[in-house]
């Protein structure tokens, strides 16, 4: 087994209240599947919108480090599969995608060849 | 830790108004606004961390710093404001502090000054249902539309229009203000009712039942009765309708969709604990000397709960409350539905010739049940061409797949012979229950 990040990508903020909580609740049925099954090697956290981006040789600060709200992360959660097939079919069943966003599928380099 | 199974609709009325409260009636946008943002980062920071240990208080807070944040804003823009700087210290002020007992107080009082305000008199009573829906249960406006059945463009301008004519009182609407809330309680108290009925047997154009805007009705109805200005004997009786209605909803709708007429629903699906609550709120009712519609349609209601079966019902006195309400609230609707009961308790002769002789009932034509009421009556009289036309009207008339399908299944019947009893029957639960709620709906009929 190896480890993935899964990188919550641009998920739109639409819906009513009442969408929202069933959104919401897709959510922790989809994470609580992954537990169950033994996948989720590391719950993660969300992230807030704002934030920084330093750069350069100068250590410049800049707002707002994202090319476009769409590429915002807004979470992430660290899933155990075999391969990176694997990984991206388990992405495929995140509720994000019914809120137009994506997820980015990163394997976690291993530390011993 | 679980979320009750309609929290962020619950809150969103709560954050919309406190936050209205707070900036003012013509900031009813920047609430609303504020309050659908904390909903997006709940549910972004909630879907991966789980829900805080109070969540009404981190919405409170989420919600009222980004509508400081937007103050803010355009306060610099401005770069003079001082009614601004006022609210921007009121908000602070009203900082939530999680286990505040008086918080959950305040908000509940914010929530009730919101409802008396979208019943503003300069409004039409189904946009006054339409901004409840909205403001007070997070209804987007597709939904609200939906509920109504009218496009999302025509109800987003109804809204839009609805908003702009509360802008203009500031400050929400003010309970402690009694007078007012004495002229006011009526139009609350109606648009509750009309509410509760767009649930029980509405308009919308995929179902007839919409259990979820019944429960919405039911628990704003809750708060009227939570204040002691609002709780008055109308309020109880109103509060008694709805709890003897909602008690068979369970049974209304059967496991494929279809709607199930009175006289064949299983009562033993009735919820027994709501029709004991509308029985003591009926109770409650009957202090003082007011009489009201809502007293007798309970009253009418608490006699299909007492009956252990269809056939038991004691149509002569339903028939009698049916006089009763029509000397309070004549209207061609109640004349119609006594004709039915009329027909239950001496056959269908009566029934028809009492139909015969509403004076207005030319302002019942465009309603199905109407005609559904003169098919079923004709068909018991033995006269299946006249009903299967009748039928055919109602078919044409009838505002959803459910209700259509429940009158093709009569037209189908209709004419073959051995069950006209049964099919009468029928009629009676659609006709009783949803004729009287559409036809008062649309002011041209009153």
């Amino acid at each position: 087994m190896s480890e993935f990040v899964f990188l919550f990508r641009g998920r739109q903020r639409l819906g009513s209240a009442e969408q929202q909580q069933r959104t919401l609740e897709k959510w922790w049925a989809w994470m609580a599947d992954l537990d169950e099954r033994g996948l989720l090697a590391n719950p993660g956290l969300p992230l807030e919108d704002a934030g920084r981006r330093v750069a350069g040789p100068e250590r410049a600060m800049h707002d707002g480090p994202f090319a476009e709200v769409k590429d915002l992360v807004n979470g992430f959660i660290v899933v155990a599969a075999d391969d990176l097939d694997a990984a991206c079919e388990i992405a495929k069943g995140c509720p994000i995608f019914e809120q137009g966003g994506g997820v980015e599928v990163r394997p976690i380099a291993p530390m011993t060849p | 830790m679980p979320l009750d199974e309609h929290l962020f609709r619950r809150e969103y009325g709560r954050l919309v108004s406190s936050l209205t409260r707070i900036f003012g009636v013509h900031n009813l946008g920047l609430a609303e606004d504020a309050a659908q943002e904390a909903f997006c980062r709940a549910l972004e920071a909630w879907s991966l961390r789980g829900v805080p240990d109070n969540p009404q208080a981190w919405l409170m807070t989420t919600a009222r710093n980004r509508a400081l944040d937007v103050i803010r804003r355009q306060r610099m823009a401005a770069g003079h404001a001082p009614e601004l700087e006022q609210a921007l210290r009121t908000g602070q002020d009203a900082e939530p502090a999680a286990d505040d007992p008086f918080l959950s107080g305040a908000m509940k009082d914010d929530v009730l000054r919101m409802m008396f305000a979208c019943c503003d008199p300069r409004l039409p009573e189904r946009t006054q249902v339409a901004l409840m829906l909205q403001i007070l249960c997070g209804f987007s406006v597709g939904e609200t539309a939906a509920a109504f059945l009218s496009g999302h463009a025509a109800m987003e301008k109804r809204l839009g229009r609805a908003k702009a004519v509360l802008a203009t009182s500031r400050r929400l609407f003010d309970i402690a203000a009694s007078p007012q809330v004495v002229r006011r309680l009526p139009a609350v108290q109606r648009a509750l009712y009309l509410l509760f009925n767009e649930g029980y047997h509405g308009a919308s154009a995929e179902t007839s039942v919409r259990a979820d805007l019944c429960q919405e009705a039911m628990r704003l109805t809750a708060l009227l009765l939570g204040d002691p200005r609002c709780a008055t004997p109308a309020t109880h009786a109103l509060a008694a309708v709805m709890c003897l209605h909602a008690a068979r909803l369970p049974a209304r709708v059967d496991d494929a969709g279809k709607l199930v007429a009175l006289s064949e629903q299983d009562r033993s699906r009735w919820d027994q604990q709501l029709i004991a609550d509308g029985l003591a709120l009926l109770d409650l009712a009957a202090t003082g000397p007011d009489l009201t519609g809502y007293h007798v349609e309970a009253a009418i209601a608490a006699i299909h709960a007492a009956a252990p079966h269809f056939r038991a019902t004691d149509w002569g006195a339903i028939v009698a409350l049916y006089d009763r309400l029509m000397r309070l609230e004549p209207s061609p609707i109640v004349a119609l539905n006594r004709a039915v009961a009329i027909a239950l308790r001496s056959g269908p002769a009566q029934g028809l010739a009492e139909i015969r002789a509403i004076p207005d009932r030319d302002r019942l034509s465009a309603y199905p049940f109407y005609f559904a009421a003169l098919g079923e009556l004709e068909c018991r009289s033995g006269n299946a061409e006249a009903a299967r036309i009748h039928f055919r009207h109602a078919i044409s008339l009838g505002r959803n797949p459910m209700e259509r399908r429940y009158y093709a299944d009569r037209l189908a019947l209709c004419g073959a012979g051995a069950d006209s009893v049964q099919r009468l029957e029928d009629m009676w639960d659609h006709a009783l229950e949803g004729l009287r709620t559409v036809l008062e709906r649309e002011p041209a009929v009153r």
